[in-house]
């Protein structure tokens, strides 16, 4: 939906023009917001005067919701946030639930790297979508069908994994519902194989292409202090040269014993974050091949009888493990009373959720800091007094998704 | 690491001494309760002198019948440090009674708090002085109720309903 | 060829039926894509899945040159004027796919914010389940549509 609108007509400046600015409405139902995103945008010209985001229109109220269930109930919602990278959000709540529970260091090792392992994947599931869709809207179609047929692949892991292609709302606290499948190391293993190769395919349409260089090189361009100053983190932040990686700088899920490196920008423009972006999967798939190679046998969940699901055969067999089973579906897990705050480096930037516990089975508070949220508040200052067009480059480069900006 | 997140709380807790009323401690997460009345000051200090520059999340929680004052604003700051080795967080708590929900908006001290600050005032009707846009920000603005008070049932759609059908009848602005 | 148009180079039908077979073919969709689903309806558009051997690739963003909508995600209230603007604006004839359950009935949205179903304010002809539902699904859906315009015998012109 577009509607024009004129609305100030300027005085004769002295040079016998007088010109009329205009008021552009951009959104909320339009290609190249990534959903349902409204900017209201003042141009003079061709120019950005000044740009207004208006969001909320898939505000669905997740943190209210969430403080009428139980914290195993919660869990599905937190897919449905940022779901070009539903599993990052899961491991995310599942990890601050452990946090606020104390339980971390009893979380088995095979846990540990099973969830590094579907981290990594969901990043390089919502860097295809960011890159691919990116593309599309500047118009370099090809792109956005090798990203797809990446995520495919990553889809059929993961479905092979928890039975679903998007929703995943697999591990659960204290470490996995279900063992790994018999063939998931193959799978993976395959996976690795392949895609290095579409990130070069990717890489040689884009990277040295005359007409994405031009119209990403310069564009969007915010400073490393006005990226601090905004809050702006992952990728956003890092193509600004600033080279904060909550997976350095406060690691979880032993993220400290891998090998990475961060790929930090310099130029702070949509270019640097692309750059950014594509580095960053390659980083991914070192990752995940460290922790392929190290995936070790044994249990898959904690031995916590408070916390964690009997296994299903003894729920059938055994009166213990079947009232156990009852309670705690029908009770919930109960935490001590307190409050906890645990930030994941998702895709898109710190995903943090905060949870007030009162000792009851149903979280009193549950705050989301989405990313994308507090990205999203670059978008005035990268498109003021840029072209119409650079609107769509500025956006795109931000990689938001509305689902987590309003949640 | 250079200096150790201890070490940095408690020259911020002797700086502030008066301001400090309360300190708590849960899960290796300090929170310090800073005194409504000087807060923006401590904000200023905690940018300038301790060099906290950046806001990661600001957020309220509503103690309806739990606990009296009603209200807690809760932020969360990050310190990187010179070469971004630091990395240390500190939680900030200010207790607002009911009778006079208004804060300090921190927004010109760090751009960053604009819109988190607007959410604030949208779910529960903080209001921020010295707010550059305080307006609405995920609820239509005809709006009336702010849903994460605990006194709003999540199943009220009445209020939503009204705004929709005001916006059907006289078209989308 | 000659045989099968009956010797003569003819063939005899309704125009009824040779509008809806060439309608049925030739479906333009907009996508109204808003959360989860939309995701999932770029996979029916893109590589594995290609919606193109239905004859429905050919999306439109701009209302006015669509005859299918596919709503996919959830609809708030903020959101549902809009919505239904949208739908306004498509010419005649049109059709509605409801895709998801959000869509479908508010899904796990039981909120303040979500509507319970886009058929509070909007005619849908196919509903799809599912949380989200998988490109086939949608292929379903669009299939469905295709035999619901081939039996449609309004006025077509």
């Amino acid at each position: 939906m577009e509607r024009v609108e004129f609305i100030t007509e300027s005085p004769d400046s002295g040079d016998g023009v007088s010109t009329k600015s205009m008021m552009l409405n951009m959104g909320p139902q339009h290609p190249a917001t990534h959903g349902v995103l409204r900017i209201v945008l003042h141009l003079d010209g061709e120019i950005v005067v000044k740009a207004v985001p208006y969001i909320g229109y898939l505000h669905r109220g997740i943190e209210k919701l969430c403080e009428n269930i139980t914290y195993q109930q919660c869990l599905p919602y937190t897919d449905r946030m940022d779901y070009l990278a539903a599993i990052c959000n899961n491991i995310g709540f599942i990890l601050t639930v452990e946090k606020l529970l104390g339980i971390e260091d009893e979380i088995p090792e095979r846990a540990k790297v099973a969830e590094v392992i579907l981290f990594e994947l969901g990043r390089i599931e919502s860097h295809m979508v960011g890159i691919g869709t990116h593309a599309l809207d500047l118009g370099a179609m090809t792109a956005f069908f090798y990203c797809f047929k990446e995520r495919e692949r990553i889809y059929d892991i993961l479905e092979l994994v928890c039975g679903a292609r998007l929703t995943t709302s697999y591990p659960r606290v204290g470490g996995l519902p279900l063992d790994l499948p018999e063939d998931f190391e193959e799978k993976i293993r395959n996976f690795l194989k392949i895609f290095p190769e579409t990130i070069d395919e990717v890489d040689k349409l884009l990277t040295r292409n005359k007409i994405w260089v031009n119209r990403t090189k310069g564009v969007a361009y915010i400073s490393a202090e006005d990226a601090i100053n905004l809050g702006l983190s992952g990728p956003n932040l890092r193509g600004s040269g600033v080279p904060h990686d909550l997976r350095k700088s406060n690691p979880y899920l032993d993220y400290d014993k891998y090998d990475f490196e961060i790929p930090v920008g310099t130029d702070g423009d949509a270019y640097s974050r692309y750059l950014c972006r594509m580095e960053e999967m390659r980083q991914s798939v070192k990752i995940i091949e460290q922790a392929i190679n190290n995936l070790p046998d044994g249990p898959y969940a904690a031995d916590l009888p408070e916390i964690v699901l009997p296994k299903k055969e003894l729920v059938y067999t055994k009166m213990e493990s079947l009232i156990r089973h009852f309670v705690l579906v029908y009770e919930g897990l109960k935490p001590p009373v307190g409050e906890v705050y645990h930030g994941v480096e998702n895709p898109k930037g710190e995903l943090g959720y905060y949870l007030v516990s009162d000792g009851t089975a149903k979280p009193y508070r549950m705050r989301v800091r989405g990313p994308s949220f507090v990205n999203m508040q670059a978008i005035a200052q990268m498109v003021k007094g840029a072209f119409l067009a650079d609107v769509i480059t500025a956006i795109g480069s931000l990689d938001i998704v509305l689902g987590e900006i309003d949640r | 690491m250079s200096v150790d997140s201890d070490s940095v709380i408690g020259s911020i807790r002797s700086q502030f001494e008066s301001s400090i009323y309360k300190t708590y401690s849960f899960r290796d997460e300090t929170t310090l309760f800073v005194k409504k009345e000087s807060f923006l000051k401590f904000c200023r200090s905690l940018k300038q002198d301790f060099k906290f520059t950046y806001v990661i999340d600001i957020t309220a929680v509503d103690y309806l019948d739990i606990r009296v004052p009603r209200y807690e604003m809760v932020y969360l700051f990050h310190r990187f440090g010179d070469d971004y080795d630091e990395n240390i967080r500190i939680r900030i708590k200010v207790e607002l009674e009911d009778s006079d929900i208004t804060i300090d908006s921190i927004t010109p001290i760090w751009s960053g708090a604009n819109w988190l600050e607007r959410e604030v005032l949208d779910m529960f009707g903080i209001e921020f002085r010295g707010h550059p846009d305080p307006r609405r920000i995920l609820m239509p603005e005809d709006y009336k109720p702010h849903p994460l008070r605990k006194d709003f049932d999540v199943r009220n759609r009445q209020p939503s309903k009204e705004s929709f059908e005001k916006e059907l009848k006289e078209g989308f602005e | 060829m000659n045989s099968s148009l009956g010797g003569d180079g003819f063939l005899t039908t309704t125009i009824n039926y040779i509008a809806n077979w060439g309608r049925k073919n030739s479906l333009w969709p907009m996508p109204f894509g808003t959360a989860c689903c939309a995701i999932e309806m770029m996979g029916a558009f893109a590589s594995r899945y290609d919606i193109s051997r239905f004859g429905a690739e050919v999306a439109r963003f701009s209302p006015r040159q669509a005859d299918l909508m596919i709503v996919s995600g959830t609809i708030t209230y903020k959101l549902a004027s809009v919505c239904r603007r949208i739908y306004d604006q498509m010419p005649n004839p049109k059709w509605v796919i409801a895709m998801g359950s959000c869509t479908c009935g508010g899904g796990p949205f039981d909120s303040y914010a979500v509507v319970q179903g886009i058929d509070e304010f909007l005619p849908v002809d196919v509903y799809v389940g599912g949380c989200p539902p998988r490109p086939e699904a949608l292929i379903d859906a669009i299939m469905k549509i295709q035999k619901k315009i081939e039996n449609e015998g309004a006025p077509i012109i």
